[in-house]
């Protein structure tokens, strides 16, 4: 009696998950039923759920359990990245349903499925086992799968979901094995439990060889899930197969997750390796950013120079951890946050410029943009200049906090290389601005977008404006995340 | 008023915006409210000369409040005798630009007002941040507007040569960040006056010397990263001309005194050679190819060059007039006087304000020839002093100005830097001083060919003289050419004191151990 009574007190703790699913499973069993006029509520209703579950994550703040005999955790860093996640997730289905309306896309599972991603993203911040960790990121994983495939009739999407899910899937596998590996030699799958054995001094030289074997696969199947080089090679052909709307949503907010998968698996499980992983890290962060920056260079599709910008962006969030201290951590948590503001800044961008009958994703579709709509070529050109770390904006911040911790711990050569890729990059942004503002329209630009999706980009481009003039209170706070 | 530096900076930053709300549509109500947003600012900088202490080098008119807690950095604004010209300088030559596109500017006016108000904030924002940090948010800042006006507003071949000169800068000043973070980590400190008394070993002083050596010299520019220049100048409008001659180019004079002497002082002294040679390639090697240019802007724009080659070189020449000796006294080497030393770094001051006005006049010259034939080539005239007489006054006062006349503001700054150069080596001098006659040769042989001679060319005969709005703003920089030519004692004076403290600080041994 007495531990059942303790369960249910536990229950406090997983609110936000209990609530989203069950929200999931009444809007999908409301959308079965409802009359067809009544059928656009689905949204509204995914919205709510979303907006509800984002505060019931911030009433958690300050909060810390470990729950569920051991396998889920509440710190103030899992409960910040669900506000995050609801928070962007908002926003991503705002930009979302313009696209997915002038394109026939529209089914109300796009919602569902995007909710039940969502609902995997957050059972993953929270992962304190690696069973957990483990499902949550394939629960993320197949609703992101199926997600691809709304757009069942288009060929390139259906390209685009198969090669997601088969090298998503062999991700998932490399990941599956390195946990065996760690699960084999600690006889554990709690966090906790494989960090004081990971800490024993007296560690045989084999324990340590098959950590250091699990260490290696378990950094694949993160660096999978980042799109980190050389593991990059589904980015660019997703991103573009996908229809933009699922594109918008793949690359930002599960960014989030897979790196509260890294901070589980490698800062709180594995940190007595941190010089093993950090290692790996910083071949993974170059070649990130230097692939990045090339590749991006030649790219027509304004959707594939977005995926390699983010393989670049990735490296970045790659060196923020190199660094081994907390601070480094912090600044690696604040780029992933200015990076999806920018990213969601970015192809919401892209779909106001979508209208009936007509798939804006060349970077020539943006041609002479400033002169027919001047406020939205501007929006885009902030996001371009901040993707490229110009000042005032806020991408530059993020660069620069990275930039100080990586120095501050001696890493001065890693920052020179990052820096001279971060100006050859400032060139295919440069392209987008050059594309909108010196080049005349060959083609009448018509923006048919809603009130709600116009209101809302015009709030994110200003954010990236105004928090660049402000950003003090966003890095002390995640820097306290750690 | 406590805030003077805040409001010069956020005025016309926050009144460009505005401007660019009014819209393209009404062009008429941009034009003036943008100028009267600029006279306004310019009465105000006004102010800071006014109410400036000539006696003390310690910075005036001081605002902090605490920015970025994080990293310690603080919006941290002041002015010394080094800035205060500049930004003055900077609030004159906006007020220029914008009444030169009243009428010429015909497409996106708006937008086009708005762009030179904004940066006119911006630089005013990168000559007065104490604090590293919000100085280098300005400096690249200040790319953004200039990279539309080139881009937008310019010539045939402008996405060439705004992209180019984008990511020129910019490649120049990462390296320049990356040294202020450096530097950050060994004094958990961004205040440029904490980098000032920062203990540096000749090593640690070298990286950072070229790392901001990279950016200014970008930007100055310096033989052999020049050439973003010519292709900028050539393509933008004339107000884009005119701000990145007369301002931008002021920048990365005013990295060297800011930055480059006093927090990296042994080094500066340890590659002054290689900092000498560069600016007397400048003067002359660029002098000789400004001399077979074809295109008057780029004639121009070869010529800024090669005057702002005497900036650097009365700065680092410096280092060859004096030295410290262990007990803290200033000593001079073989038998210069201490006023060379001066004479070099204020006649480097002198020179930059200097070109900020005689460049502006030359771009405003050739633009008001553009606006009425839109050709630059010097070919297409001939004779146009037969038709505009009065312009033609102008111009050639001007051209003697760029040539170095006595009683022009273009004579004293090279005049000073000369001097100061002889007492270091008689070779310099001789070199910087070839000058005189290469820069006489190749302004005159143009003025000869454009405004004298036969009229080859019908269109020629039928060029209407410049209007009062052209005759305004030649007549004001008319005046302020002759004024600083003959008068430029209040300038000196403004700076005289931070030039003492400037040289101090640049010829104290920062290396720990030796200190």
């Amino acid at each position: 009696m007495m531990n059942f009574n303790f369960n249910i007190s536990e229950l406090i703790f997983v609110m936000p998950e209990l609530f989203l699913l069950a929200a999931i499973s009444s809007i999908l069993l409301f959308d079965l039923y409802i009359k067809e006029q009544f059928k656009k509520f689905t949204y509204h209703l995914s919205q709510l759920a979303l907006l509800i579950t984002g505060l019931l994550a911030f009433n958690l703040i300050g909060e810390s359990a470990t729950i569920f005999s051991g396998t889920f955790v509440l710190d103030t860093l899992g409960s910040t990245f669900k506000v995050f996640i609801a928070g962007f997730s908002i926003i991503a289905l705002v930009y979302s349903r313009h696209y997915l309306s002038v394109h026939g896309l529209l089914r109300n599972e796009y919602y569902i499925l995007a909710l039940m991603s969502i609902l995997g993203m957050l059972v993953m911040v929270s992962g304190h086992s690696l069973l957990t960790l483990y499902l949550g990121l394939e629960i993320m994983s197949l609703s992101l799968y199926a997600l691809i495939a709304t757009a069942r009739d288009r060929a390139f999407a259906i390209e685009a979901a198969l090669k997601y899910f088969v090298l998503g899937a062999i991700a998932s596998g490399l990941l599956l094995y390195g946990m065996s590996m760690i699960y084999g030699i600690t006889g554990n799958l709690d966090i906790a439990q494989i960090a004081s054995f990971a800490s024993l001094v007296t560690l045989e030289p084999q324990e340590t060889l098959i950590l250091n074997f699990g260490l290696v696969f378990l950094v694949i199947g993160v660096a999978f899930k980042l799109g980190a080089v050389p593991f990059h090679m589904w980015v660019p052909d997703v991103y573009q197969g996908s229809p933009t709307s699922v594109t918008m949503f793949l690359s930002t907010v599960p960014k989030i997750a897979a790196v509260a998968l890294l901070v589980r698996l490698l800062i709180d499980g594995l940190s007595d390796f941190q010089h093993y992983w950090a290692d790996l890290f910083m071949i993974l962060a170059v070649l990130s950013i230097a692939v990045g920056s090339l590749v991006a260079l030649t790219q027509v599709n304004i959707k594939r120079m977005l995926a390699y910008s983010t393989i670049s962006h990735i490296g970045f969030v790659l060196l923020g951890f190199v660094t081994g201290v907390l601070e480094g951590y912090g600044s690696a948590i604040f780029y992933v946050f200015v990076y999806i503001l920018m990213s969601l800044a970015a192809f919401g961008s892209i779909i106001v410029l979508n209208r009936s009958g007509f798939e804006a994703d060349q970077i020539s579709d943006f041609r002479g943009l400033s002169k027919h709509s001047p406020w939205f070529a501007l929006i885009m050109l902030a996001v371009m200049l901040s993707m490229a770390g110009v000042p005032p904006f806020i991408g530059f911040y993020s660069k620069l906090f990275i930039l100080q911790q990586v120095v501050s711990e001696g890493y001065v050569i890693l920052a020179v290389i990052a820096v001279i890729f971060a100006v050859i990059s400032a060139y295919y942004y440069l392209q987008i601005i050059k594309t909108m503002y010196f080049d005349d329209a060959d083609k009448e630009i018509v923006i048919s977008a809603p009130l709600d999706l116009k209101a809302v980009l015009s709030i994110n481009g200003a954010l990236i404006l105004i928090i660049g003039l402000i950003p003090s209170y966003w890095m002390n706070l995640s820097v306290s995340l750690f | 008023m406590d805030s003077l530096l805040s409001i010069l900076i956020w005025l016309p930053i926050i009144g460009g915006s505005s401007v660019l709300l009014i819209g393209n549509e009404r062009s008429l109500i941009a034009k003036w409210i943008s100028v009267g947003i600029s006279i306004l600012v310019f009465i105000l900088s006004i102010n800071l000369f006014l109410d400036f202490d000539t006696s003390t080098s310690a910075m005036q008119f001081v605002e902090k409040t605490s920015w970025i807690s994080q990293f310690n950095i603080f919006y941290h604004l002041g002015v010394d005798g080094i800035s205060m010209p500049l930004i003055i300088l900077t609030t004159f030559s906006t007020i220029l630009v914008i009444i030169a596109g009243w009428e010429v500017i015909q497409n996106r006016v708006a937008d086009y007002m708005a762009a030179f108000l904004i940066m006119e904030g911006i630089i005013i924002g990168v000559f007065s941040a104490m604090d590293s940090m919000l100085y280098y948010v300005f400096w690249e800042a200040a790319l953004i507007p200039m990279l539309l006006i080139i881009g937008v507003w310019g010539g045939q071949n402008r996405v060439y040569a705004a992209i180019k000169f984008f990511l020129y800068t910019f490649l120049g000043s990462v390296f320049m960040l990356v040294s202020l973070i450096y530097m950050y980590n060994l004094g958990d400190s961004f205040a440029i006056s904490d980098m000032h008394s920062l203990p540096l070993t000749l090593a640690q002083q070298s990286w950072i010397f070229w790392a901001f050596f990279l950016a200014f010299a970008v930007k100055v520019p310096m033989f052999p990263v020049h050439t973003w220049l010519p292709d900028a100048h050539v393509q933008a409008p004339t107000g884009g001309s005119v701000i990145l001659a007369a301002i931008m180019l002021k920048m990365g004079g005013y990295g060297f005194f800011r930055f480059s002497l006093p927090i990296t002082p042994d080094a500066s002294s340890y590659f002054a050679f290689v900092v000498i040679v560069l600016s007397l390639i400048a003067i002359v090697y660029i002098g000789f190819v400004a001399l077979v240019q074809k295109d008057m802007k780029k004639l121009i724009a070869y010529s800024s060059i090669s005057h702002m080659g005497f900036v650097t070189l009365g700065v680092f020449a410096l280092f060859s007039i004096m030295k410290m000796d262990s007990s803290g006294e200033l000593l001079s080497i073989a038998g210069a006087s201490i006023e060379s030393a001066y004479l070099g770094l204020e006649g480097a001051m002198i020179q930059m304000v200097s070109h900020g006005f005689i460049s502006a006049a030359m771009f405003l010259v050739v633009g008001v020839l553009y606006d009425r034939l839109h050709s630059r080539e010097i070919s297409t005239y001939g004779g146009v002093v037969n038709s505009m007489p009065k312009f033609t006054g102008f111009a050639v006062l001007f051209a003697m100005a760029n040539a170095g006349l006595p009683g022009t503001s273009g004579f004293v700054g090279e005049f000073m830097v000369i001097l100061g150069a002889l007492q270091a080596n008689f070779w310099y001098a001789f070199l910087a001083a070839m000058t005189l006659i290469v820069g006489a040769a190749y302004t005159l042989w143009m003025v000869k060919r454009v405004f004298w001679g036969a009229v080859n060319n019908p269109e020629v005969s039928t060029l209407s003289d410049i209007n009062a709005r052209e005759f305004g703003i030649l007549a004001i920089l008319a005046a302020a050419v002759l004024w600083l030519g003959v008068y430029p004692q209040p300038v000196i004076e403004a700076m005289h004191v931070s030039i003492a403290n400037l040289l101090e600080q640049a010829l104290t041994t920062k290396i720990p151990g030796i200190l």
